[in-house]
């Protein structure tokens, strides 16, 4: 069973999982709107592992690349993972070349990524 | 020689990110290129552009151009601050490179530029600004 905490339209702990809804273009200026409140959170709520949901995102450039390992190298420190889930065409390109696979799962669904990790 | 130029002048806001790569995109239009090609021109527009605020700039005020122009299948970019400048642009260039890593920057920007783009020059001067030029040729198979 999972436990399921939603902190708002963006935000949800899912067990240990962070989940962060992207919901639009993943630019700098996306990045710079959830990165704050997703460090507190990792704090706070005692993440362990974090998803990326990427549904109806059709847009990543390496500014989220950026985020994305940002967020890697925290929770590894305590053995947590990153997963991304619900990936376009567009943005799994993006992954695919900057190599961010080797480091983190990508997933169908954000329920997949959560029973997974 | 038919062309068509547009030119567009914007705050160095992030905000603009999105209405560049939306701009540049509809211009490019024109030459009907692939969904492919729209994101390679996205991809590249947003790199250049967000460079321009987070570095030309250090996230103050400054205005960012861009410059199009459109030649037979071509599409012609120029993208345009007058910021701080780049002091080394060879090892600016450089795969994961970056002059931020506090700020978490990839370091991919130029590679991402050069990887989605035909044609990639850079022209900087420290204290005076920076001045990015992209190439890229629609509906023709790149290998």
């Amino acid at each position: 069973m999972i436990q399921r905490k939603v902190i708002n339209s963006f935000f949800e702990v899912m067990n240990q999982c962070l989940v962060i809804r992207i919901t639009e273009d993943l630019d700098h200026h996306r990045v710079m709107e959830l990165r704050e409140e997703a460090d507190t959170l990792i704090t706070k709520e005692r993440i362990r592992n974090i998803i990326f949901d990427f549904d109806g995102v059709t847009f990543m450039d390496s500014s989220g690349i950026g985020m994305i390992m940002g967020r890697y190298k925290q929770v590894i420190f305590t053995g947590g993972k990153v997963g991304v889930a619900g990936v376009s065409n567009g943005v799994d390109r993006i992954f695919r070349l900057s190599g961010l696979y080797k480091i983190i799962e990508k997933y169908d669904t954000v329920k997949e990524a959560v029973e997974s990790l | 020689m038919e062309t068509n130029e547009m030119y567009l002048e914007f705050d160095s806001k992030s905000t603009n990110e999105a209405f560049a790569r939306v701009a540049v995109a509809a211009f490019a239009a024109q030459l009907d290129p692939t969904l492919e090609e729209i994101a390679d021109i996205k991809t590249a527009v947003s790199e250049a552009v967000t460079n321009a605020i987070i570095h030309g700039y250090d996230n103050k005020e400054g205005k960012i151009k861009i410059r199009c122009q459109v030649k037979e299948d071509t599409i012609h970019i120029e993208i345009k601050d007058e910021g701080v400048g780049i002091a080394d642009i060879e090892k600016a260039k450089e795969p994961l490179y970056t002059t931020r890593p506090e700020w978490e920057r990839s370091g991919m920007g130029f590679t991402f530029m050069e990887t989605f783009m035909d044609y990639l020059h850079v022209e900087s001067l420290v204290g005076e600004g920076t001045l990015i030029v992209m190439d890229k040729q629609i509906g023709t198979q790149k290998n």
